[in-house]
């Protein structure tokens, strides 16, 4: 290579540098650097005076000896398998419903949407004043209709539950449009040609709707497990965990680790166990998405 | 274009009676299932606390008006929020576009040594949950390395980890993939550098993308609860999400109400601007069929 050609090759890798480095110093400081002091915090006891002490797996076997830490597991896998019960199949079903209206299309996707814009921290408050089990919009339902009103948030019976319906009104507006717009990619051939073939509504939808859905169905499948493992607002601002640790998610115990006890250590410890279980699944995500590009 | 149902089936007679009955349900349903409840919040901020707590509570207020809204935004001083907010969303939008087009556009059309590693270090970071990396990115704000300052109550906290965004790199370098080279070799013949055919030449093109960077971001910043929670503890510099949870034990409950619903109106109002945009963004990740 030429000098020239050489100088040349330098000031454009420096231009493209230049160009860069304000996202990479970003990255670098506050993406790449967390990660790995994660992983090492995860090991260490720190006091932010003296230097931090090598523990070994000293955090682990003391979440492992948390009661505590085994109830917010079952609640978050609770949480996460009923989320997915309404969460996945409702805004499907719904999809689908939407896809066959010719009418007020534009309506229905509008108004799905919106509980999508209101900030979390609203939703939950606006719903822990409908589950007040006094003058709350849901037993003020119940009893119009003559049924018993029912204890919401405040039995720990009912309160994961209770959790789970707030976070699929807010959230199922996404996944609907998401699913409504890999329908709209189904040539309607298809429907026509299993139609000749003699198959019905429920073998059409089965046949044709399902497998040509498939990847959006598994995209949301993974991103939603992923997302509904990471609850936290919800218990945080409705029941604060309670009543009786029912609502005690991983999140809100790492939370109690790391800010309220200031044990960082075992706060991240407990990060890194979630991420462990976390991504297996943004891994498979990453790789259906991938292989749909390619 | 033919869906599940075929037209000709929605033409016969019981066709068209069972479509309009399914058509009717679904409207009720949605209607009373999304709308209601935030007509429910509007009207329940005009009651009276006694009309609240009464059971069961009556349908409409006793008496309409805007009172309870200006008592809402004195009485827990949502003015100051909403600036708090304003600032803090602005700026995270601002340096998410300042920092991450040119970075998307080197990686992109400069290609330099490298490029690619950083590309993939930047998208790897995607398949990690925000949560896993709470705890150290906090103590990292708390004494950046090197410079050694805390950024705890500094809108900087909110602003600088939000540039370090791969979906906005994602997103932009994809498209400026898509333009053709030769554009940009006829503005460098021009005599123009790189930042002068980003500024002159990509920029213009790029407008849907910018938008939905822009929206995407806009949002996300709004709604975000848990990272402003840990970096605002002074309740001075909080966004109106931390503040309206503070607020929300010893604030009357018809205040609260209030404060709900003007905290959600400016995310309803670009909802109701850019919704096109808004509905773009969300398939643009490539979730598609």
């Amino acid at each position: 290579m030429s000098t020239a050609a050489l100088r040349r090759r330098i000031t454009e890798n420096l231009t493209a540098y230049g160009m860069l480095c304000a996202a990479l110093v970003c990255f670098a400081v506050f993406s790449w650097y967390p990660i790995v002091r994660g992983v090492l915090l995860s090991f260490q006891q720190v006091n932010f005076v003296t230097a931090p002490d090598w523990v070994g797996l000293e955090n682990f076997r003391r979440l492992l000896a948390d009661p505590l830490f085994w109830t917010a597991w079952r609640n978050t896998a609770l949480f996460t398998g009923l989320a997915l019960v309404f969460g996945f199949a409702l805004p499907f079903a719904v999809a689908v419903l939407l896809n066959e209206l010719r009418h007020g299309r534009a309506y229905f996707r509008l108004v799905v949407y919106l509980p999508v814009m209101l900030p979390p921290v609203v939703v939950a408050l606006l719903w822990k004043w409908f589950y007040d089990p006094g003058p709350g919009l849901f037993n003020t339902a119940l009893h119009a209709v003559g049924l018993p009103g029912l204890s919401w948030l405040d039995s720990s019976g009912t309160a994961m539950i209770s959790l789970v319906l707030v976070s699929t009104w807010a959230n199922m507006g996404s996944a609907t449009l998401i699913y409504l717009a890999a329908l709209q990619t189904i040539p309607g051939d298809l429907y026509e040609a299993a139609e000749l073939d003699g198959a019905g509504l429920w073998r059409r939808l089965w046949h044709v709707t399902v497998p040509r859905t498939r990847f959006a169905l598994l995209v949301m499948l993974l991103l939603q497990i992923v997302a509904t493992m990471q609850v936290f607002t919800e218990p945080y601002v409705m029941t604060g965990g309670g009543p009786e640790d029912s609502t005690v998610t991983v999140l809100l115990l790492l939370y109690k680790y790391a800010f309220v006890y200031n044990d960082f250590g075992t706060a991240s410890a407990l990060s890194l166990l979630l991420f462990a279980v976390l991504g297996v699944f943004s891994f498979l995500y990453m790789r259906a998405t991938r292989r749909a590009e390619s | 274009m033919r869906t599940l149902v075929s037209t000709s089936q929605l033409h016969s007679r019981r066709g068209k009676s069972l479509y309009w009955l399914v058509f009717g349900l679904v409207a009720v349903v949605f209607t009373v299932g999304f709308v209601f409840p935030l007509l429910w919040l509007f009207l329940g901020a005009m009651k009276s606390p006694a009309e609240l707590a009464h059971v069961p509570p009556p349908v409409l207020p006793g008496q309409f008006g805007v009172r309870t809204f200006t008592q809402a935004w004195d009485f827990m001083d949502l003015g100051r929020y909403f600036l708090n907010t304003v600032l803090v969303v602005a700026g995270a939008w601002l340096v998410q576009l300042a920092f991450d087009v040119p970075a998307a556009y080197a990686l992109s059309k400069l290609r330099p040594k490298w490029g690619n590693v950083v590309l993939g270090l930047m998208l790897a970071t995607l398949m990690l949950p925000a949560s896993a990396v709470l705890v150290p990115t906090y103590l990292t704000i708390t004494d950046v390395p090197l410079l050694h300052v805390n950024l705890v109550n500094n809108p900087l906290a909110i602003w600088l980890p939000a540039a370090a965004n791969a979906v906005n790199i994602y997103l932009l370098k994809r498209f400026f993939d898509q333009i053709p080279n030769e554009l940009l070799e006829a503005s460098t013949l021009d005599g123009a550098g790189p930042v002068t055919t980003l500024w002159r030449v990509v920029l213009p093109l790029s407008r849907p993308v910018l938008g939905v960077v822009s929206i995407t971001s806009v949002v996300a910043a709004w709604k975000d609860f848990i990272w402003p929670l840990l970096v605002f503890p002074d309740p001075a510099k909080q966004t109106l999400s931390v503040a309206l949870q503070r607020f929300a034990p010893d604030t009357p409950i018809n205040l609260l109400l209030a404060g709900l619903v003007l905290a959600s109106l400016p995310t309803i109002a670009v909802f109701l601007i850019f919704q096109r945009n808004i509905l773009a963004g969300l398939t643009a990740g490539g979730v598609k069929g």
